[in-house]
């Protein structure tokens, strides 16, 4: 082995030299550490009294709390209030059915060489919304049908974003698709379309879609409260989905264009075998991102009146039966999105590393 | 030479197959779709409104409103008109919005260097607030300060007093109001001399150190005039300010002014939650500096805060500037979750109150909406001004 191919030694650190020089390396960093590590040990300890030590996790009733910790009972208590909402008991296993079919279709993409992982999540894509189009609302196959004023919580939450990011997917492509096409009508038809939706907040879009849109469409033609939420979410999410692939069309470099026009290829073709293939892989941390992005934004349904999982948690704090609980209901729900973000962030990070080929342009 | 003329070109493509007129022709359906949806959602909008007995029009912007509102920076009361109404939302939305970009930023810088710190336990404290804030929805951040935290403070009557001056209870935060008296304008005038008097050092400082390369201390001696100035003319004037201090009368406090909780607890989340993502901007700006421009600086012997000054914090902000523009931009559009929290912002008291009350959704939405658009093609158009002053310079 040559000197040049060696790697430098690797320096190990007694534990003491480490703090030496990551905790006290100057005297303001020493006083830092000092003040920090106070703050920490002196709010660590009532912070797990609070979850752990004090809480109350067993009982039917808020009498059965003591009110010197958390009382977290009353999450076990209305829990399957917060999961399916109004729900009919007996028709639960509908929706555990879609919860297990997600599951299986999205939990192996975090897990390489998984088999046949592709085609799971290729199921996830076209084959789940169809059967959950049926089961879901039922009314049809000798299924007993459920209003959709009836759904809610956990359950309602992911319909929304889950659809939300379906629907604006191929929206999204078209849009991006016209706002980089040759012809001036089409490009600016894409650019207002994109932009308008993108300054306006999704509160607005929301009280729109739950206004004006009854308005809009013909005398004795009317949708749902929870469909024109979903047009209204669609809608303003394909223009930020149009904009994630737009970057991914501009990666692509031009001689795959050109190379696609060599070879004879038509537009539709052209884009859809050559250049889109490999702008939206190249997007697939974007689209993550975005998915996380609506998935806090669906909380907003609320205002209009739909009963998401913080509808429905901040309807139980409210509730005069159960007092003093908005703290532990907000952790509660705060935890739900915090892991399943969380989660998804770290496997889109690990995915750009992945996907980086280090030659940026 | 022989000459020859092409008689036979190749005929040119089909007509349908020809680039050009099927480009035309797409365009031609495209507008016509537009135009026929438009005319479609125009025609069903009316009658439908008829059939509803809804009246269309600005007029109702003439109209008396009849609803008070907790908060407002204009003058404001039940009697005034609806079109006040709107402007009343749009200072509060923007009231809020300013104040929750300066808290942001701060914020965000201070965590996006201490993330970089040197000291382990502070950058891993940095690093756990980003990502717990960020993946928390923001409704639910501001619901637990308005409903768990803010409104759980003590009652008027048991308020936490700071020296006197200064009450907190559930009602809202009471700060004593300073009341310019005869003759404030002799510090205001004081206050602009001294800014006169700053930009006017810096101009000839830099010129003489082209010059002759000499370094005035442009920084100590401006704080000292901005700071020194004013007081002094403050004196001289005769002191002209009291402070209106809060004081209980009956159930709540009278006087000063008030910070009400809907918009304490709306400020909080914003800033906390913007900060995060700041934060991580101004983390990954610092990181895009390379090594070697540090190194050649130190090699030109610049101190330690030069570096940053001159060198490090330039071409950070090349990098960090756009991406917080839409920082900003998402925090003015988030501002509208005011809403749910009952914050007299533009979405709750135009597009809620005023919308419910008039019944008039199509010209209410529209400009609401065009508020918001107006605020982000602003800002958008500053953000690219800049940009292209601060893009390097290619010879």
């Amino acid at each position: 082995m040559t000197e040049s191919t060696m790697k430098p030694p690797k320096k190990v650190l007694s534990p003491v030299n480490w703090m030496r020089q990551h905790l006290f390396s100057t005297w303001y960093n020493a006083l830092l550490t000092v003040v920090v590590g106070y703050l920490i040990v002196t709010s660590v300890g009532p912070l797990l009294n609070w979850v752990f030590f004090d809480a109350n996790f067993q009982g039917s009733d808020p009498s059965d709390c003591s009110g010197a910790g958390a009382c977290w009972l009353f999450i076990n208590q209305r829990l399957n209030f917060f999961i399916y909402g109004f729900y009919p008991d007996e028709l639960q296993w509908r929706v555990d059915f879609m919860f297990l079919l997600l599951a299986v279709s999205f939990v192996p993409q975090f897990i390489e060489r998984f088999p046949g992982r592709k085609w799971l999540g290729i199921f996830g894509m076209t084959g789940l919304p169809l059967i959950g189009f049926f089961l879901i609302p039922g009314g049809s196959f000798g299924l007993e049908q459920v209003e959709s004023t009836k759904w809610g919580g956990l359950m309602l939450t992911l319909i929304l974003a889950y659809i939300g990011i379906i629907a604006s997917l191929p929206i999204g492509t078209l849009l991006a698709l016209g706002r980089r096409s040759e012809m001036p009508i089409i490009r600016g038809l894409c650019v207002v379309f994109i932009e308008v939706w993108r300054a306006v907040p999704l509160i607005t879009v929301l009280f729109m879609a739950s206004v004006m849109l009854p308005l809009f469409l013909p005398e004795g033609m009317n949708f749902e409260k929870l469909a024109r939420a979903l047009i209204g979410i669609t809608l303003w999410q394909s223009a930020y989905m149009a904009e994630v692939i737009r970057g991914g069309l501009q990666a692509i470099p031009r001689g795959q264009y050109e190379a696609a026009d060599a070879l004879g290829l038509g537009y539709w073709r052209k884009m859809g075998l050559i250049v889109l293939p490999q702008a939206l892989k190249l997007v697939i941390p974007g689209i993550v991102n975005t998915f996380i992005a609506l998935f806090k934004d669906t909380t907003l349904v609320l205002i209009i009146g739909l009963f998401d999982i913080l509808g429905t948690v901040q309807s139980t704090v409210t509730d005069p039966a159960w007092q003093n609980v908005a703290v532990e209901g907000y952790v509660f729900v705060a935890f739900c999105f915090w892991v399943f973000c969380f989660g998804i962030s770290q496997y889109s990070q690990k995915l750009e590393r992945k996907l980086d080929t280090g030659h940026k342009t | 030479m022989k000459k020859q003329t092409i008689d036979s070109r190749p005929a040119g493509p089909k007509p349908w197959y020809d680039p050009r007129v099927r480009s035309l022709f797409f365009q031609v359906v495209a507008i016509t779709l537009v135009f026929w949806g438009g005319w479609t959602l125009v025609d069903n909008t009316l009658s439908n409104m008829e059939s509803r007995g809804i009246s269309t029009g600005f007029g109702f912007l003439e109209e008396s409103a009849g609803f008070g509102i907790i908060m407002h920076l204009v003058p404001y009361d039940a009697t005034m008109s609806y079109g006040r109404t709107f402007w009343v939302g749009l200072t509060n939305t923007l009231l809020v919005s300013a104040m929750g970009v300066v808290a942001a930023t701060i914020l965000g810088f201070v965590l996006g260097i201490a993330r970089l710190s040197s000291n382990w336990l502070v950058a891993k404290i940095s690093l756990a607030y980003i990502e717990v804030i960020r993946n928390i929805p923001l409704l639910l951040q501001i619901f637990f300060w308005y409903f768990a935290v803010l409104s759980n403070l003590p009652s008027p009557r048991q308020s936490v007093d700071v020296g006197g001056t200064l009450f907190l209870n559930n009602r809202g935060l009471y700060l004593p109001e300073p009341l310019t008296q005869d003759g404030f304008g002799l510090v205001w005038g004081g206050v602009l001399a001294a800014i006169a008097a700053v930009i006017g050092i810096r101009l000839w400082a830099k010129k003489r150190q082209l010059a002759t390369g000499q370094i005035f201390p442009t920084f100590k001696v401006g704080v000292a005039i901005l700071v020194l100035v004013p007081i002094i003319s403050y004196l001289v004037a005769g002191r002209p300010l009291e402070w209106e201090i809060p004081a209980l009368k009956g159930f709540n406090f009278g006087g000063g002014i008030t910070i009400i909780p809907e918009l304490a607890a709306l400020w909080i989340a914003l800033s906390l939650y913007t900060a995060s993502f700041i934060a991580e901007i101004v983390r990954s700006g610092i990181l895009s500096v390379s090594k070697g421009q540090t190194e050649a600086s130190k090699a030109l012997g610049l101190p330690h805060g030069l570096t940053l000054r001159l060198v490090v914090i330039p071409q950070a902000m090349r990098v960090i500037i756009p991406p917080l523009t839409s920082q900003y931009l998402n925090l003015v559009k988030n501002s509208s979750l005011a809403t749910a929290i009952g914050y007299p912002d533009l979405v709750a008291v135009f597009m809620g109150t005023t919308l419910n009350q008039t019944g008039q959704a199509v010209e209410v939405v529209a400009m609401t909406m065009a508020v918001y658009l107006t605020i982000s093609l602003l800002i958008s158009l500053f953000m690219n001004i800049y940009n292209r002053a601060v893009a390097i310079k290619e010879r």
